[in-house]
């Protein structure tokens, strides 16, 4: 990648309690890029996606979007905190997609993906209905327009809510274990779509999986998480084949998904 | 003096007990109304994410809870007029009836308000929902149904306190019996009749419940 770099973590330190999850991290993404994480549960992985989507503080350190600070804004040479209209100003380019879909139940599918692009983006009903059919057309499910989400199976629920992701135009996707809580065969199904989504937009995008064949194919850099920080990073030619690092080895070794 | 109960005495007594019907059905739909709005409000104000608002909204509202009606339908009664505001003894005992049961039924908004599962609220940030669009599309929306049930019941709950406010001189349905007792010194006929009534209007307003229940019930999610 060539790009700029997108997004910065600068010494972001995270403890929950005693429990110190991120130590001092710094590692930037480039715009454009897609970067997988791994690493064993509990090395923070999550956190850091949490974090960029404002729903976890760090208690130190400053995240960078594109030049502007998340958590902070620059006043001459000072950074303060950040007002709450700044965090959501930032906050648009970024959207997130989760282990467990979290669609609106309240609304229908075509809904789920209309609602933020009306309400938040400002697009006309029109608009945002023909872009929200296109996408869920593009995801396989052009004929569960007016289903409730929950009349549709866990992969389909997933699916909704890639294309609702994608409905705000972000410019970074964070994607955390989306497949986890789906049967191999949907995940497979799922992981498609997102390979194809990767293929042909240029979206940042940060994920988070264990479906290793998955992110060998799609992403241009691999991130080793562990004990609070990454310990390796680089290709996934040069992570998966010949790793550096003893713990990545017993990682990589002890992960039996090859979706 | 016939010591022995006379229907007939029930009987003649019914008129005056629909006047005060209509009396104590204004004031629970008024203060239910309030009750219902006023709960919402203090619902959302306690949860405000400014402790200066969340705590004084919190200390009000414990603080009606666990004072008697009673208490409040004197303190509007003979305040009110202090600072100017004239309305009508049934206005401010449905007024401090709405504000009483709004303490109870802000519990139940919270309650359906905690139940909206965390996800909801995480997808609403990662959409970059407006506070304001997060509450009325998203968690309002699949709170307020899980709810209904439960603040259905305070109709029946209020309809029953509204003979507290005969101390403050609103005549319902009691307040009538009382009044039929001290002309004729007969006070068991008015006030059976009375009960009469009550039961009736709270079978009635049950069953309306029970029907709202099973419409509600089951909740899509
Ligand atoms: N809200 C929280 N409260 C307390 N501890 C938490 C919380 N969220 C995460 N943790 C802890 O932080 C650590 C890292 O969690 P997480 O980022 O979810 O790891 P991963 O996604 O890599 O499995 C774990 O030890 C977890 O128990
Ligand atoms: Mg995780």
């Amino acid at each position: 990648m060539t790009g700029e770099d997108f997004i910065t973590f600068e010494g972001v330190h995270k403890a929950f309690g005693k429990n110190v999850v991120l130590d001092d991290l710094s590692f930037s993404v480039k715009s454009g890029e897609r970067v997988t994480l791994i690493g064993p549960s509990g090395s923070g992985k999550t956190t850091i996606l949490r974090m960029l989507m404002t729903l976890t503080r760090p208690d130190r350190g400053v995240i960078g979007v594109d030049g502007d600070y998340l958590y902070h804004e620059k006043r001459g040479d000072e950074l303060l905190p950040a007002s709450e209209a700044h965090i959501r100003k930032v906050r648009q380019r970024i959207t997130m997609v989760f282990q467990h879909f979290n669609l609106f139940p309240n609304m229908k599918v075509l809904r789920n993906v209309t609602e933020a692009p009306i309400h938040v983006l400002g697009k006309s009903k029109d608009e945002a209905r023909e872009r929200g059919k296109e996408l869920l057309e593009m995801v396989g499910l052009g004929d569960k327009l007016n289903a409730h989400p929950s009349q549709l199976s866990g992969g389909q629920q997933q699916r909704v809510a890639i294309a609702r992701a994608l409905a705000v135009d972000p410019d970074v996707l964070l994607l955390d274990e989306v497949t986890s809580a789906l049967d191999p065969e949907i995940a497979a199904e799922v992981l498609d779509v997102l390979r194809d989504i990767a293929k042909t937009t240029d979206t940042t995008m940060l994920c988070v999986t264990h479906a290793m064949k998955f992110a060998r194919d799609v992403s241009h850099r691999v991130l080793m998480f562990n004990e609070g920080g990454i310990i390796e990073d680089g290709s996934p030619e040069k992570l998966f084949n010949e790793p550096e690092h003893e713990r990545t080895q017993a990682f990589l070794r002890s992960v039996i998904d090859e979706t | 003096m016939n010591e022995v109960f006379d229907w007939g005495g029930v009987w003649d007594a019914m008129p005056a007990m629909l006047d005060g019907l209509v009396v104590a059905l204004q004031a629970t739909l008024i203060g239910y109304v309030i009750a219902l709005i006023l709960g919402l409000a203090f619902a959302l104000l306690r949860r405000s994410g400014s402790r200066w608002v969340s705590m004084p909204v919190g200390f009000v509202v414990e603080f009606i809870r666990s004072t008697p009606l009673l208490v409040q339908l004197f303190f509007f009664f003979y305040v009110l007029p202090l600072i100017g505001v004239s309305v009508s003894p049934l206005a401010t005992g449905a007024f401090a009836l709405g504000l009483h049961y709004a303490t109870y039924t802000s519990e139940v908004y919270r309650s359906g308000i905690d139940g909206v599962p965390p996800g909801q609220w995480e997808a609403a940030r990662a959409l970059n929902f407006s506070r304001r669009r997060t509450w009325t599309a998203i968690i309002l929306p699949q709170a307020i149904p899980r709810v209904v049930p439960a603040l259905a019941n305070y109709v029946i709950a209020m309809f029953k306190d509204t003979p507290q406010l005969l101390a403050i001189t609103v005549v319902e349905m009691l307040g009538a019996a009382v009044a039929i007792g001290s002309e004729t010194f007969r006070y068991s006929e008015p006030v059976a009749a009375a009960g009469l009534v009550y039961l009736v209007v709270a079978l009635v307003m049950a069953w309306l419940a029970r029907i709202v229940e099973r419409r509600f019930g089951q909740v899509r999610v």
